[in-house]
């Protein structure tokens, strides 16, 4: 089959590699219909993040047709699913308690030493992802081996097209967990660092939870407009100084919440982001965090910190004093995925979320690196892409 | 005009010919005497001593505060310590298993199934009470580990050890208790061995993975995955490479 493999930074090629089979009982295998690129994705595009071999086919946003199963799973042959980026076993401690990305059986045994190491626990396996999180083949491939199919994928009805649920996979539920770990109540006051498919959708959730104001912040018009299209109202931050402007807007208290849907490559420059730009380059330092030490300045006291967007490593100029004096809390994980999958479908299919809006291109597989170099370097312009491996190159 | 015309011999001129590398002579070393040193190089011996002072300064003050001259055993198990003292080894995990005592206890008894789990083990077989581990050494040639069970109770805890016969001298038990709030069963695998020099001690390491505690570590959360979920969670994508 054609899968996209990564080779290095910016090093990303469509590969003819071996179809995968049925491997345990609990398998299945989904013939891919439509998948997208991620924003965490671009974290191993720009190879920040650790734990990656060459070869390792990317993708965590996918969707398909299954086509075959083993005898352990509950799908059957011809359903359409969505399939959640974290791999779940559904009968861990973690899972009973609906921490499905803390999933305790599903990253293999000789991947958690490293994982141990660097963050004390394992966690749950995802598609496409770092061998810190299992170094499972992911979804931008015709075929994909799915574990655990009777834990993760959800099936989609009929007369629902794939661009109305695709995002179910991981950025839809991400955004919406983000904003739920924000603790919004009525009437409150929201601020969204970045304006990426996550933030989008983060702002579209808190706006759904009952927030009074969504305040969201970034620098490209194109997805500043997006924003403001859901009902927030927008900031730039390279005209306008963030940590007055909100303050301002908030009536001297600060946000009530703030969302960090920008993660370990915040872009805005300051000191700090040069800093830990250096130690990504020479490999020392994982994460650039600008936006969220931003974030944790700019929140009221006593608030709430949410941290949707993804980071590695061991952080430092972090403001741990802001953090604590004004007695913050904060939020943060990898999305427990299956945990919202019912709910969202119906609000879907209900027309109360609207997925398709952010959708910019959608690609053949084979153009997947044309995809990943345009998401990275022309964001303003693209804000989401979507891949169709069934379609041919015109 | 005459090319390279001889230059005399500057201080640092030693063994670079001037007649073929005139341009560089001003590059070359000037040695001077200790008194009359550059003083930017003073400055940064000055700067560095300084950074060194205080590093010194500050990490006899980290380790001298506070001071405890005696410090009782604490409720922690051995093999978490940061030192120890003896020729035996001592390893060993704990991990909470979602299942009943008695199930993993018929489990663990039935000691041909730990191959499944285990990654080193080849084989395993029971005769007249003595059970025998054939354990992949290196270069192809398997260790043999003869064990017999010293002491066990029913669904709480098995006790082994090692035989004369056996080829690693070698200590082990698994202690299961209820865990709280429902969550299962905490099976905790205390592991001792004897790791004598020369081709036994190779052969140890090797036979359980260089670092016993490493494999007992990932022994158990296979066992876990197993009984938890039915199968061992891989990332191979075709069943020759799982």
């Amino acid at each position: 089959m054609r899968a996209l493999t990564w080779h290095g930074r910016h090093d990303v090629r469509v590969d003819t590699v071996p179809d995968p089979e049925i491997v345990n009982p609990r398998d299945a295998i989904i013939e891919v219909t439509s998948t997208a690129i991620c924003g965490s994705d671009l974290h191993l595009y720009d190879g920040v993040i650790p734990g990656m071999l060459s070869g390792d086919i990317l993708g965590h946003e996918f969707m398909g047709r299954v086509v075959d199963v083993g005898p352990g799973s509950t799908l059957k042959k011809g359903q359409r699913v969505v399939v959640p980026f974290t791999i779940s076993c559904g009968s861990c401690f973690f899972c009973k308690s609906k921490l499905y990305s803390a999933c305790d059986n599903t990253n293999p045994a000789e991947k958690q030493d490293m994982t141990e190491a660097l963050y004390g626990h394992s966690v749950s396996s995802l598609f496409g992802y770092s061998h810190l999180t299992g170094g499972y083949p992911g979804g931008q491939a015709e075929y994909v081996r799915v574990p655990f199919s009777d834990v993760g994928p959800i099936v989609i009805p009929d007369g629902m097209e794939d661009d109305d649920v695709l995002f179910l996979s991981d950025i839809l539920p991400t955004g919406w967990q983000g904003a739920e770990n924000a603790d919004i109540k009525d009437g409150d006051t929201v601020a969204v660092w970045g304006c990426g498919p996550v933030g989008l959708f983060a702002v579209q959730s808190a706006l759904a939870m009952g927030a009074g104001r969504v305040i969201a912040i970034d620098e490209f018009p194109n997805r500043l407009a997006l924003a403001g299209k859901l009902g927030a109202e927008v900031i730039d931050f390279k005209r306008t100084n963030v940590l007055e402007a909100l303050t301002e807007m908030s009536g001297g208290l600060g946000p009530d919440a703030v969302i960090d849907a920008v993660g370990m490559e915040s872009h805005g420059f300051a000191p700090d982001t040069v800093m830990d730009n250096i130690k990504q380059n020479v490999g020392i330092g994982a994460d650039s965090a600008h936006a969220l030490r931003e974030a944790i300045l700019c929140v009221r006291k006593g608030g709430t910190v949410s941290i949707p967007g993804v980071y590695g490593g061991m952080l430092d100029k972090f403001p741990l004093g802001a953090l604590m004096e004004k007695g913050v809390q904060v939020r943060s994980g990898q999305t427990h995925v299956q945990r919202y999958l019912p709910d969202l479908l119906q609000r879907i299919g209900d027309g109360d979320l609207d997925t398709q809006f952010m959708i910019s291109h959608r690609l053949p597989l084979e153009q997947a690196p044309t995809g990943y170099q345009n998401f990275r370097y022309n964001q303003n312009d693209w804000t989401k892409v979507v891949l169709k491996p069934g379609t041919q190159v015109n | 005009m005459t090319p390279a015309a001889p230059a005399p011999a500057g201080p640092g001129d030693v063994s670079v010919s001037n007649s073929v590398w005139p341009m560089y002579k001003d590059y070359l070393p000037i040695h001077r005497s200790f008194r009359n040193r550059d003083p930017a190089t003073l400055w940064l011996a000055g700067g560095l001593g300084a950074l060194l002072g205080v590093a010194a300064i500050t990490f006899y003050q980290v380790r001298g505060r506070n001071r405890v001259s005696y410090r009782p055993p604490d409720d922690a198990p051995v093999r978490a310590a940061r030192r120890q003292r003896g020729r035996a080894t001592v390893t060993g995990r704990t991990i909470t298993i979602d299942r009943p005592r008695s199930e993993i206890y018929a489990f663990w008894r039935d000691f041909g199934n730990l191959a499944r789990v285990m990654e080193n083990v080849r084989d395993v077989s029971v005769e007249d009470g003595v059970t025998r581990w054939t354990i992949r050494g290196p270069a192809e040639r398997d260790v043999t580990i003869l064990t017999t069970v010293t002491e066990e109770v029913g669904d709480e805890r098995i006790e082994w050890r090692s035989t004369d016969a056996s080829q690693i001298e070698h200590r082990g038990r698994v202690i299961l208790r209820d865990a709280p709030a429902g969550r299962g069963t905490e099976v905790t695998l205390d592991l001792e061995y004897l790791s004598p020099g020369g081709e036994l001690g190779r052969f140890v390491a090797k036979a359980l993975q260089a670092e016993p505690h490493l494999q007992a570590r990932r022994d158990l959360k296979r066992l876990k995955m197993l009984l938890e979920t039915g199968e061992i969670a891989t990332n191979a994508n075709r069943r020759s490479a799982a």
